[in-house]
């Protein structure tokens, strides 16, 4: 059996809160990614309609200030993407398919926007 | 009232999802021959063939979504449409009753006549292609298309020794300008991937591929992808019309006004093409669900997306926007040797379509044009200082 630590460093937290409010925190496995995290749980508010081919930014999230520093900075394409949003994009938006989960995201905080289409 | 969706590829699955995101409140279910939670097919000639993809990766969702949205999930083969009576006969002998059908029956690889052959589409061919590559050390795919050069790309990265075989003098031809063909040959032929154009198989051995012209080649794996044929019968045996894909209107209705079709099935009018069209693509399988959810709810309009496509080999992202069919012009935005262009096809002057590689900003841009049907000229594309955005009327 894995201890805790070793455990929680295998599948960080993540909380995904959405635009009415409602909050669900679920393990992701680190290697996977924001958006599957979301998928893979069930958790509203994240449509990833192209699969997480980084095609369609309907997987957009709204990153809590604090955890930005924790997050690779962001290709040409998710930056072209990101003007596309169909919620407005702002300073912390990122789409949740470019963000691959490491250890250090344990306790991540994000916000999922009104609409994603 | 019921809807019955009839395969649970990406438009099967997507049209369940969305039928309820509209609020759709009535039994759904979505009859699929694959024993499988449906999934997205693009990974799996990409990153799950090489191994940097596992199968719950590939899924569109878990399981239990389907459950908690009361969609009822039945692995079978659909073999009859009683559309008197209003019911699916499936191969258990078991009958689901419809009050709207959508059939999104998707294609199937169409096949070489040899023996040994490996083709890729589902999970199981994926899973055992994936298997084999491994132990192969010479491996031959025959079509030069998206499906073989993306395997070929993946073969080469496993350090495999690859040839491709192509029927037609350039590679991709159906859907790219010699231009886009000839760079893809370049970087294939960079990386040390044998490309053989204008050429045919005439025997398949054990151990090696013998083509028309004499050519012979070492191989212990031999895959094709040399496109599919759509899956018509169920619906032809119904009695729907049916030419290259199941007959349906601008609002992907069948003559059968309690019957959709949709996606790489369905041949349909497309506002950006000359004629109906039958697409083979994530887009066109997700737009048409989409429209066909809205459609049963009430709330249904004639499909006017604009077509997307892309291919990823390597570190090249080939994104295409629109449907270049019929081009008499093509331009070049960018410089071919950085890596990042695209390419502007038009017709009598007006933009069709447009293919990026490694510029997402354009594609993205492009899809705009192209929907917004925006007056672009040839020099205005091909001049770097000219900002596309420009063109696009205000928001």
């Amino acid at each position: 059996m894995l201890g805790d630590n070793v455990n929680s460093l295998n599948m960080p937290k993540i909380t995904y809160i959405s635009d009415a409010g409602t909050s669900r925190t679920v393990d992701v496995p680190v290697g996977d990614t924001v958006m599957e995290g979301a998928v893979q749980n069930n958790v509203d508010g994240i449509v990833a309609e192209c699969g997480g081919n980084c095609q369609c930014a309907t997987c957009h999230v709204y990153v809590e200030e604090k955890f930005l520093p924790l997050l690779k900075s962001m290709a040409e394409d998710e930056n072209a993407m990101l003007d596309t949003t169909a919620s407005p994009r702002k300073s912390n938006s990122r789409l949740g398919c470019q963000l691959h989960v490491t250890a250090e995201f344990d306790g991540l905080v994000v916000h999922t926007p009104p609409t994603q289409q | 009232m019921a809807v019955v969706i009839i395969g649970g590829g990406q438009g099967g699955f997507q049209t369940a999802a969305s039928l309820r995101a509209e609020g759709y409140q009535e039994r759904i279910t979505l009859i699929g021959e694959e024993a499988y939670v449906p999934y997205q097919r693009p990974p799996l000639s990409k990153g799950y063939l090489l191994g940097k993809q596992e199968q719950r990766h590939a899924e569109l969702r878990p399981a239990s979504f389907y459950e908690a949205h009361r969609i009822t999930l039945v692995t079978a083969r659909a073999v009859a449409i009683d559309r008197v009576s209003r019911r699916v006969t499936l191969d258990s002998g078991e009958h689901i009753e419809y009050e709207t059908l959508v059939l999104a029956t998707g294609a199937r690889n169409r096949p070489l006549p040899h023996e040994r052959v490996f083709y890729l589409r589902t999970l199981s061919e994926a899973a055992e292609l994936r298997q084999r590559l491994a132990n192969a050390q010479d491996v031959v795919v025959v079509g030069g298309g998206f499906i073989g050069l993306e395997v070929a790309a993946v073969a080469r990265t496993l350090n495999k020794q690859v040839t491709v075989i192509e029927g037609q003098e350039r590679l991709m031809s159906r859907v790219v300008a010699p231009v886009v063909s000839e760079y893809f040959r370049g970087r294939h032929e960079d990386k040390g991937v044998d490309i053989l154009l204008n050429a045919a198989v005439s025997e398949i051995r054990e151990n090696e591929v013998h083509l028309r012209d004499g050519t012979r080649r070492p191989a212990d794996l031999v895959i094709a992808g040399i496109g599919v044929i759509p899956n018509l019968e169920l619906a032809r045996e119904a009695g729907l019309p049916a030419g290259n894909g199941i007959t349906v209107d601008a609002n992907l209705r069948t003559p059968d006004e309690r019957i959709f079709a949709i996606g790489d099935c369905a041949e349909c009018p497309n506002p950006f093409a000359e004629a109906c069209v039958r697409l083979e693509s994530v887009q066109n399988a997700v737009d048409h669900a989409v429209c066909v959810a809205k459609a049963i709810v009430g709330r249904g309009a004639p499909y006017s997306a604009v077509p997307w496509f892309w291919t990823d080999q390597y570190d090249i992202h080939l994104q295409m926007a629109g449907l270049p069919e019929g081009f008499d012009q093509v331009v070049t935005r960018g410089d071919l040797e950085s890596g990042k262009f695209s390419v502007f096809y038009f017709r009598s002057g007006r933009l069709r379509a447009v293919d990026s590689i490694n510029r997402p900003a354009d594609h993205l841009t492009s899809r705009k044009l192209i929907g917004a049907r925006a007056m672009l000229s040839p020099d205005e594309a091909a001049d770097e200082s000219f900002d596309l955005k420009g063109v696009l009327p205000p928001p």
